[in-house]
This record gives structure tokens, sequence and C-alpha cells, in this order.
């Protein structure tokens, strides 16, 4: 049972076939098996969230579950997102307001975000902190980012 | 930073989870929140994973004789948004919000939670104070534990070998508060407080203070705020951590112990 296991999951809509050992993490096998480099990997201990992705439409920490758990589950990554559009509002957000300066969050902050808008909450600037609390960004303060969610679930003040 | 090598086995039945954990190092892998980062730090070095999560029957969420049987695999985020825990068990559904971030929330699990036994973790606090059972299952079948016998020691429990938490089942209480003070949102907690007013009494259980949650009985029993402020003394003897000394988590454990009984003094 150490050895690969048969592991079926659908990302970014598309269905994958792969045998992997049960160690790896699912974001390591999204970055290095599927070569999907969008997600991040940061402190490896379910701590920055840069690795966040979605598995059947929750987001979770690709670090803290293993990619051979992920068979029979859709998993969406920052790429699928993006090309889909679905985040377009949010990145032109985030664009404009300066809302990231090295960009290793971005993609863990922008899933954590639209985990928030898509809930359909008229979310506080408080609630938006409470949101992202598990993604750390290092450059920005934060402000600019809370400036672009807020933007996005109330539109331009 | 990356897991050692280990076995893994998804169960498809509670059969098989017993027949597996008979192996040579194995262990239960549920929401995987605090295991996974366990090995990913090579704390851990389990032989073989039995991931139990896709037994759909441990996470459901059932009316028990009084108050609510939860499954052992319903997560945090389940708790959370819940009906029926919002209404009969407010306590658990505000804990839950207390827990980690949303990320972890989708994962994480109440049975994990329980059976980790962390000294910071919400929920077993919850279990004192309101009381519960820990249902336990195995080949020779279920084994019910109250709560203020379960949790023995730093990431101690009652569960033997062979064992798996099944669920817990949650007695309903008149009235509930869960509070916590942490230095920011979802860190573990520095002190935090489960506090039941219920027909046969309050009940004050601290998570933070020391290995285990804490019963706080002296304080429970007090009849005045000032009182319980001054038995908290004798219930609590709180270990320093990182970044807080002894005194200060006394100090905040009664800051707690203040707005919790303001809050239940209040008219409903």
């Amino acid at each position: 049972m150490e050895h690969p296991r048969e592991t079926t999951l659908t990302v970014n809509g598309v269905r994958v076939m792969r045998r992997i050992e049960p160690r790896v993490h699912l974001v390591d096998f999204l970055r290095e098996e599927l070569g999907l480099t969008g997600s991040h990997i940061g402190c490896e201990h379910g701590v920055c969230g840069a690795c966040t992705v979605r598995v059947n439409g929750e987001i979770v920490r690709g670090c803290l579950m293993l990619a051979v758990q992920a068979d029979g589950c859709t998993v969406e990554t920052i790429e699928g997102l993006s090309d889909s559009q679905e985040l377009a509002a949010l990145q032109r957000a985030f664009h404009e307001r300066n809302a990231l300066q090295c960009g290793f969050c971005t993609p863990g902050m922008l899933l954590a975000a639209q985990d928030l808008i898509r809930s359909g909450r008229k979310a506080s600037r408080e609630e938006i902190r409470a949101h992202i609390s598990g993604n750390y960004c290092r450059c920005t303060g934060y402000q600019a980012i809370v400036d672009a969610i807020e933007e996005v679930i109330h539109g331009p003040r | 930073m990356k897991a050692p090598s280990f076995a893994y086995a998804k169960a498809k039945s509670l059969t098989q989870v017993y027949e597996l954990l008979e192996r040579p190092g194995a262990r239960i892998l549920a929401g995987g929140q605090s295991l996974i980062p366990s090995l990913n730090m090579r704390l851990a070095a389990p032989e073989l994973l039995v991931d139990i999560t896709g037994l759909a029957e441990l996470a459901s969420i059932a009316a028990s004789a009084n108050g609510l049987r939860i499954g052992a695999l319903v997560t945090h985020a389940m708790l959370a948004r819940s009906r029926e825990v919002a209404e009969q068990m407010p306590l658990l559904a505000q804990a839950a919000a207390e827990v980690a971030h949303p990320a972890i929330r989708n994962r994480g699990t109440l049975g994990g939670s329980l059976a980790l036994c962390d000294p910071a973790a919400e929920y077993p606090a919850c279990a004192l104070a309101l009381e519960a059972t820990i249902v336990l299952a195995g080949r020779g079948g279920e084994r019910r534990v109250a709560a203020r016998d379960f949790f023995r020691g730093l990431f101690e429990t009652d569960i033997r070998a062979g064992e798996l938490l099944v669920a817990a089942e949650f007695p309903r209480a008149e009235r509930s508060l869960f509070v916590e003070l942490a230095r920011r949102q979802g860190d573990y907690a520095i002190v935090g407080l489960a506090a039941v007013a219920a027909a046969s009494g309050r009940r004050f259980a601290f998570c933070g203070v020391a290995s285990t949650p804490v019963l706080a009985a002296c304080a429970s029993r007090a009849a005045t705020l000032d009182a319980a402020l001054q038995a908290l003394r004798q219930d609590l003897n709180p270990s320093a951590d990182l970044y807080h000394c002894a005194a200060t988590k006394l100090h905040l454990a009664g800051v707690l112990l203040s707005r919790a009984w303001n809050t239940l003094a209040k008219p409903h």
C-alpha cells in the first residue's frame, strides 16, 4: 500500500488519471506532476495559505491534503479560475488598487477572497479580514487587499 | 518539509477500519488538518494511514435523546452552518467559528479535534461544559465515555488500541457562550472558555490553560461573579506558553469568565 495509487480527479475541467505516492501533497502534485505552478508553496504546514485551492467547490489548504485523497474530486486552481474569468473582477480590483507587490500570496488570496464573494454575503471590512485571516501577505499590509475585495463586494466607493 | 513515506488505505466500512487498525503503526486520517502538518514536520511517522473520510455514516448530525449526536466526520464548517446546531447547540457553532481559518474549517473535523486533545482546542472544552458523551467503537462494539473521563493528558485520551471515535453526544443547555482570546483571528487560543448555564447549574470549561481542558469546578459553583473570580484561582494553575506568562493567562481567564458571566446573566 506504500506503492503509488491509481488516482482519478478532475483538474480545471480536465480529467486526470495518475499513479500517486500516498505521501505527495495535493499542491505538490498539481505543481510538479501537472505543471500548475500558480498555487504556491510557502510554509507547508497550513499556516500561510499560499497553496489554497478549491476542492469540490470549497477552498482547502493544498499542503494539508494528500493528492490520493482527491481521488474522485473536482479541483480548481488559480489557472482554471483565471481562464474561466470567474476571478476577472477581483483581479482587476487587485491590479488597480495595488493589492499585491511580490505576488507570492496572490493566487491563494484571490481564492480565499472569491470564496467570500461567492457566498453572496455583503461582508464588512472586519468580516473580509476574518475571511482572509488564513492567508499571509508579507508585502502590502493588507489594507489594499481589503480595499480591493470590498470594492468587488460593494461596488466602487 | 515533505511527509515521510507511509502506506495509505481508504476504508470502505467500519469493519475494515478495525481490521486495518490492527496493523502495526496504523493511524486514523480524518480531516488531516493536524495530522498532515505533523507529518510534514516529521513529528509523526505512521506506517499506515487509514483514511476514514469515505464513511458517510460518520458525517451526520442527528437528534439524540436530550440533544444532538454529531458524527466524527462533521467538519468545523458544517457545524458553523448547521441550522440544528445553531438552534440547539449554539455553543458548538460559536466554537467552530474560532477554529483556524475557512480553508481549514472545510476539512478539519469534530472527531479529529476531540481525539487529538490539543490543549488549545475548542471542542474538548465544549464537551466538558456540556457534559458530552464520547462514543468510541471497535470490534467489540460501542463504548461510551463521559467527557470528564475522556481527556486524560496532553494529546492523550481514553481511546484504546483498535478503537475509533465515531461520534459525540451533546446534551442541550438552556444558555451557553463560547469566548476566546487569540492574537489574531484563527490563531490558537491563548485562553478559551465554554460557558454553560443549565438547570443543573453553571459550568465553565477552559482551553489553553493546561495540558487538557479544565472544568473550573469551584468557579462553576460560585454564587456571584466576584466569588467565581476568586474561586478561579483554585481551579486554574496555567502554565506559560511562548508568549504569555502564567499570571497573564490567569488574568485573561478571569476576563473571559467575567464576559461570559455577564452575558449569561442578561435576560433572554
